[in-house]
């Protein structure tokens, strides 16, 4: 009996050796590729891919929480998105407020994160100083900070507000514009806070162009401004993708957006529920997909996709 | 006598403008000036947190007072460390930060590795299932995420944060993963068939060869993943519940922390308490930004050197 049982784990193994000394070398490499991934697949089907769904099977549902027992659901099929779309009057206009600042604040953003990366590409001393300092609001941007900062009104340059600038343009812009705009003047300082990132994605891109091209643009009686829009420009386009999106997803679940406040107080009012949250959060997450496609057809719109194939393409090799 | 003028003129042109435009005295006053101004409206709230900071009830109340207080009034910071309880919470704060970013870290390599230095079946999918995980607002997987840690019983606990760092579901995780992803793509194979020849296996070439390459790499991916983790407030919140506070969160219920521990009467948070608090809570990040930007700038000195 007990030879037995000391030989059974021994043919086990001598067959799994056997079946591993079986395999082509490109099956082994694929077994250890998975072997290297496996805890993000673990970790993806668990905690995204079955959330996800049945984050949407929730917002079919009406939750109620069965005291300490966890959640009871009941099918009531579109009606939270119903709702959303015929009463939730808050959602509808913050979600408005929303799409509006995107549309102004992602392209400023942009614009200022590229004039500061040029500035910051010339020679000059303390250039390890500036650019220090440029980067120091990523590290401390957070909800708290910036919420106790913009109630001390230190969001915006003082003499902004003093010289009844705002005024001017409140007179000039068409009513749904004024909201934005003038969101957009008040908190100028945050849409630098919030670009420092960006400065750098511009700023590895400059480094990386080559000086001969400006060169000879010169010899061919290129001016300084011709230059930047024939050569810098184009070039830094893959950036001005990646750094839109990088935009639009920081601000879009940065913790002070008016919607994800309003998703997170829904979530625990009795008379809306996990349900509707639900529902909201996968509206939202629908707008900011929308908003991300529609960015990045508009930047490039044909190198978009073919940027894609060609990052998918280098697997192949 | 004209020629004269004329010459002067032109040296007096030459200092100002430079033999090229980007030598001249003028050039480089645009460009300081440009970069003074930008710099001071970046650092603008933080003087203005500051100065604030040092701000009595009196300089806060006096009307002449306008930029910078009085005296430098300290109280400020003893009342704000007392209310943020910061020794016990900063304790508590690293353990919720320090250990993900850490976790988060380390998989993020091993990911990036998986897929910059294998082929294997479905990888483009895969890979474009990772990037999209990025977009994914994280309102949309909390609740059930809520509900499964829940479930598990670790809701409220270290685990309910720790668990996604460790997994690569963390805040931003595939942006890491991407990090590291680009970073192996570059060192060359040739390193990988040298260690394959002296038979080494595929574990090993990871530990001795490739990790040892990319510490830089773990550098910066370790200071913004700590950063962000210790920048959460949302997720921080909804998960620890009463199983444990960070610093952040007591910034953000600070005037309700105020009068439980310092009580009201004519005693409130005012703003200049609130800015030293804030002060506080920012201090540690921007002392560590500034001791390990300059091992950052190595760092990449010292990729520059490795990566032929």
């Amino acid at each position: 009996m007990k030879p037995q049982l000391e030989k059974k784990p021994k043919t086990i193994k001598t067959l799994f050796t056997k079946k591993i000394n079986q395999l082509t070398n490109r099956q082994r490499e694929g077994l250890t590729g998975y072997a290297f991934i496996s805890i993000w697949l673990v970790g993806f089907l668990f905690l995204t891919m079955i959330p996800l769904i049945e984050s949407f099977i929730y917002s079919l549902n009406r939750i109620t929480i069965v005291g300490g027992e966890g959640i009871r659901l009941t099918m009531v099929g579109f009606a939270n998105y119903v709702t959303l779309f015929t009463s939730d009057l808050t959602f509808l206009s913050r979600l408005q407020d929303f799409v509006l600042e995107m549309i102004l604040f992602v392209p400023v953003m942009n614009i200022l994160a590229i004039m500061i990366a040029i500035l910051l590409n010339r020679q000059f001393r303390f250039r390890g100083f500036f650019r220090a300092i440029f980067f120091l609001p990523v590290i401390i941007t957070s909800g708290p900070v910036i919420a106790e900062l913009l109630r001390q009104g230190a969001g915006t340059i003082p003499s902004i507000a003093e010289s009844g600038f705002l005024d001017v343009l409140e007179d000039l812009l068409p009513p749904f514009l004024n909201a934005p705009v003038q969101s957009l003047f008040s908190q100028i300082i945050f849409m630098l806070w919030f670009s420092g990132v960006q400065v750098v994605l511009y700023l590895a891109g400059l480094q990386k162009l080559d000086q001969s091209m400006y060169e000879a643009a010169q010899i061919d009686g290129a001016n300084v401004w011709e230059s930047f829009w024939k050569i810098t420009l184009p070039s830094l386009k893959p950036m001005i993708v990646v750094s839109s999106i990088y935009t639009i997803v920081t601000l879009a679940t940065f913790a002070n957006n008016p919607i994800i406040v309003w998703i997170s107080n829904v979530m625990f009012n009795p008379n809306f529920g996990y349900g509707y949250a639900a529902a909201l959060a996968w509206v939202y997450f629908l707008v900011i997909a929308l908003m991300l496609m529609v960015t990045t057809r508009l930047v490039s719109p044909k190198e978009a996709s073919y940027q894609v194939v060609k990052e998918l393409e280098k697997f192949k090799r | 006598m004209k020629t004269m003028v004329h010459k002067s003129n032109r040296s007096f042109h030459r200092l100002i403008f430079g033999m090229k435009f980007t030598d001249g005295l003028f050039y480089k006053l645009i460009l300081y000036g440009l970069l003074i101004v930008i710099g001071f409206v970046y650092l603008y709230p933080l003087l203005h947190m500051l100065t604030y900071s040092f701000k009595s009830l009196q300089d806060l109340l006096d009307p002449t007072i306008n930029v910078l207080p009085s005296s430098l009034y300290l109280d400020n910071y003893v009342n704000a460390f007392q209310v943020l309880e910061y020794g016990p919470l900063l304790l508590q704060t690293l353990t919720v930060t320090l250990v993900p970013a850490v976790l988060q870290t380390s998989v993020a390599s091993l990911i990036g590795y998986g897929f910059a230095r294998f082929q294997f079946p479905f990888k483009k999918i895969w890979f474009a299932l990772l990037l999209a995980t990025y977009m994914i607002p994280p309102q949309v997987t909390m609740i059930p995420r809520y509900v499964l840690f829940f479930n598990l019983g670790i809701l409220e606990t270290v685990f309910s944060i720790i668990i996604p760092a460790m997994f690569g579901q963390g805040i931003a995780s595939a942006i890491f993963v991407l990090i590291f992803y680009q970073f192996y793509l570059m060192i060359p194979k040739a390193l990988d068939e040298a260690a394959q020849i002296d038979g080494a296996t595929r574990w090993n070439i990871y530990t001795k060869v490739a990790i040892p390459l990319s510490l830089p790499s773990y550098l910066t991916a370790f200071l913004f993943s700590f950063v962000w983790y210790w920048n959460e407030t949302y997720i921080m919140r909804l998960f620890l519940g009463n199983g444990g506070e960070t610093l952040l969160i007591r910034l953000y219920n600070f005037v309700s922390a105020y009068n439980a521990i310092l009580g009201g009467g004519n005693d409130y948070a005012n703003e200049a308490i609130r800015m030293a608090a804030t002060l506080l809570i920012i201090a540690p990040l921007v002392v560590a930004y500034f001791i390990l930007q300059r091992l950052f700038i190595e760092g990449i000195d010292r990729s520059g050197i490795t990566g032929e």
